[in-house]
């Protein structure tokens, strides 16, 4: 090969932006490996148990941004344990010795202490950008050590954690030298803070483009915060209720008009609906609205909002909005990209969704890529409508809020409806399947999705056939999680070979015995097959009720470089 | 490092029927109760609810936790006009050239009403109408379906929700 000196290398690397690539480009040589080493400035790690934290920055000591996730995805459903793992604590503490030039740390599902925070915000001088979506386990006495000491910080994002609220005013710990935010997003915060300091903060803060407030941030102080801002481009609305002719609402409907560059809303957390009409202005131009959060917003008053966002790509709504509501979605939102119908979750007899909706807005909306649908009910021949109408779908999830439910025209299974979609829809690469389905889909699936990452699967097929459908078919698979699915020891072992090809595997309430998952365990020294079995101590004196032939409750299957970990609950029985 | 088996949680026979798992323990909702008594207890009762019996399931539908507590808890569109922190409405007198607006929630009950009718439409205070004898009027008032009725009738707390106007008439002879 040419010899090309380091730093051209090096150069030409820096326009490898993808993870893909730049893993890809380190494995062609040692000369590139370590070329690449060296100026690795962003990981990703989908499995924080894939690896051990000391490893990751032997590698890449000059990391500038790390992106973490933590506990299994079905752990945002309950069904994995609270203390599961998934802690970040070692990984600051490996950082803090080694990575000084970090800036950025994203987490996702992890568990996340208050001495993590202050740890982390004490180590990294350059430190700009935290983002912890559901994540757990700190307070605001955590939050407060990241306003005090990150002196650059721009970057504080915040999506649906548990925060305990310790009453501290972690706002005000902004120092008033802090001018650097760009995004701040407290808006799953539940207490007080203090308006004072955040009307400060913000009028310092120039460069501010995010704000997403919570529900204690009243409409007077939104106007205040606005008036400062008329920049923002994201905005996040915390307590929008006033009566109509109030002053502060006349004066928050002046004042939101000067802010000509809101393109995403959010929020809405506490609202009186006769105030919507001041944000009709702005629904001209945003490309993004959240109203999931908002049931306080009922159906007509949703469509007569929707009829002003012409503009709008991504849309987050409940299903209070009803199948005549999504065909006024259909008809005003032309460029929409990306759906979310969540259900309304009091009162089976409010207005809910079933696939006329979705159809509707397969029909008005081509574009379409992304779907989460909660619905009452559903048909293949919707399905095949869909799947006709909106071929670019690269993520394609329904919910039929009752499991197993069939075609609600033909109480046919659902098997050709999902089938029309991934024959369809050849870029797909998100799936979760609902209703009842057989074997048959699992065979479609295994056919024809071909980019399928990561599929969900719930109360489905028939026998282990299915399972191996899947596992012969999709050779792009990275994340399978089965739950109450009658597959066992057979598809699990049929091809063991496969799940280092895949991120992990979980299988919950299947056919799947102790006696399977320890073959697997055997077998493959390159996976971690943990077991959760929340009943073991009850069982611990009645050992000879958990023999090997004894269907296991949970199990979670991922690859791993460095063997079980040692930090599992007792509850977590490694193989 | 809780156990999950000593956090109580109620293990109970309700049967689902689907597939072919063997389990005999299954976990209702109640799980929930574990992470956060309060919050997830309430959007537990309402998840329940709004599904027939036959098909509550453990996790089932697939909400993100967080979700299912803060969506609930900020919910009440019934009570989100009555939670408003005042309840403006017209009052007209008979021979009164003006309307008047008062708060019916600033009021304590009937009586502080009275008292607010006395100051709005009295010599003393508004100079809007010379009365002398109050007992030549009633009040009455305009409820959500458009009817008039008299106040007084119903407890207040029911009259300051269904009170959409308010009138004092001069009693027809």
């Amino acid at each position: 090969m040419t010899y090309f000196p380091e730093e051209v290398l090096e150069h030409i690397f820096d326009f490898l932006s993808s993870h893909q690539d730049r893993n890809a480009v380190s494995m062609v040589c040692k000369s590139w490996f370590r070329v690449e080493r060296w100026s690795r400035q962003r990981v990703f790690i989908g499995n924080c148990y894939a690896i051990r934290p000391e490893r990751l920055v032997a590698r890449f000591p000059r990391l500038r941004s790390l992106t973490l996730k933590g506990k299994p995805h079905f752990a945002d459903f309950n069904l994995v344990p609270h203390d599961w793992g998934g802690f970040v604590q070692p990984w600051i503490e490996a950082m803090a010795k080694s990575c000084k030039e970090l800036e950025e740390l994203r987490l996702k599902r992890m568990v996340v202490s208050d001495e993590s925070l202050e740890l982390l915000s004490r180590s990294f001088p350059n430190f700009k950008s935290l983002v912890l979506v559901t994540c757990e386990g700190f307070t605001t006495a955590g939050l407060a050590s990241v306003a005090a000491n990150c002196r650059d910080l721009r970057e504080l994002d915040l999506q649906e954690n548990e925060v305990e609220d310790r009453k501290g005013h972690w706002l005000s710990c902004f120092p008033d030298t802090c001018t650097s935010l760009v995004s701040l997003n407290f808006a799953c915060l539940k207490g007080e803070v203090n308006l004072g300091a955040l009307e400060r903060l913000v009028a310092r803060c120039r460069n501010l483009r995010s704000l997403r407030v919570n529900g204690a941030v009243p409409m007077e102080t939104l106007e205040k915060i606005l008036a400062r801002a008329p920049q923002l481009v994201d905005l996040g609305i915390g307590s929008y209720n006033h009566e109509p002719n109030s002053v502060a609402y006349t004066k928050f409907r002046n004042t939101i008009l000067t802010c000509k560059s809101i393109k995403s809303l959010s929020g809405f957390l506490e609202v009186f609906p006769r105030c919507l009409p001041a944000i009709y202005p702005v629904c001209l131009s945003i490309t993004s609205l959240n109203l999931s959060y908002a049931p306080g917003i009922r159906g007509p008053e949703l469509v007569k909002l929707i009829r002003h966002c012409h503009k709008l790509q991504r849309l987050w709504i409940l299903d209070a909005i009803a199948d005549k509501g999504l065909e006024v979605v259909a008809s005003t939102c032309k460029e929409l990209r990306e759906l979310r119908v969540f259900p309304s979750l009091f009162g089976a007899e409010n207005a809910a969704v079933t696939e006329k909706g979705l159809v509707a807005i397969s029909f008005g909306c081509p574009k379409l890529h992304s779907l989460l649908y909660f619905c009452h009910q559903m048909t293949n021949a919707a399905l095949i409508t869909v799947a006709k109408n909106c071929p670019h779908f690269s993520r394609f999830r329904l919910c039929i809020l009752d499991p197993q439910k069939p075609d609600a025209n033909t109480q046919q299974p659902l098997d050709e409806g999902f089938g029309a979609i991934v024959q369809s829809c050849r870029g797909l690469r998100r799936l979760s399947l609902s209703g009842l389905l057989t074997d048959q889909v699992f065979l479609y699936i295994g056919m024809y999705a071909e980019q399928l990452e990561m599929l969900s699967v719930a109360f489905a097929g028939e026998t282990d056939k299915g399972m191996l459908y899947l596992l012969n078919g999709c050779k792009n698979l990275r994340k399978l999680e089965i739950r109450d699915s009658p597959f066992g020891d057979v598809a699990l072992l049929m091809d063991v070979g496969k799940y280092e090809t895949m991120r992990s595997l979980w299988m919950s309430s299947c056919n799947v015995t102790l006696a399977g998952c320890k073959t697997l365990a055997i077998k493959m020294p390159r996976l971690n097959v943990e077991i959760i079995n929340e009943f073991n101590d009850m069982e611990l004196e009645e050992e000879e009720n958990f023999c090997d032939s004894q269907k296991v409750e949970k199990m979670y299957v991922y690859r791993t470089l460095d063997g079980p970990r040692q930090d599992a609950p007792n509850f977590v029985t490694r193989l | 490092m809780a156990k999950a088996a000593g956090l109580g949680l109620e293990i109970t026979e309700l049967r689902l029927g689907f597939g072919s798992n063997g389990h005999n323990k299954k976990r209702v909702f109640s799980e929930l109760v574990v992470k956060d008594e309060n919050s997830s207890n309430e959007s537990e009762e309402l998840l329940r609810k709004s599904q027939p019996s036959e098909n509550r399931v453990v996790g089932w539908p697939p909400i993100r936790s967080y979700r299912m507590k803060n969506v609930e808890r900020k919910s009440n569109p019934v009570c989100s006009s009555s939670e408003s922190a005042k309840s403006y409405v017209k009052i007209s007198m008979d021979g009164a050239p003006f309307l008047r607006k008062i708060d019916l929630k600033s009021h304590k009950g009937y009586h502080d009403l009275g008292t607010t009718f006395k100051n709005l439409f009295n010599c003393d205070g508004g100079v809007l109408i010379n009365c002398s004898d109050w007992s030549q009027y009633t009040a009455i008032y305009e409820d959500k379906d458009g009817d008039w009725m008299l106040v007084g009738d119903e407890p207040w707390e029911m009259f300051i929700e269904s009170c959409k106007k308010l009138r004092i008439m001069k009693k027809a002879n």
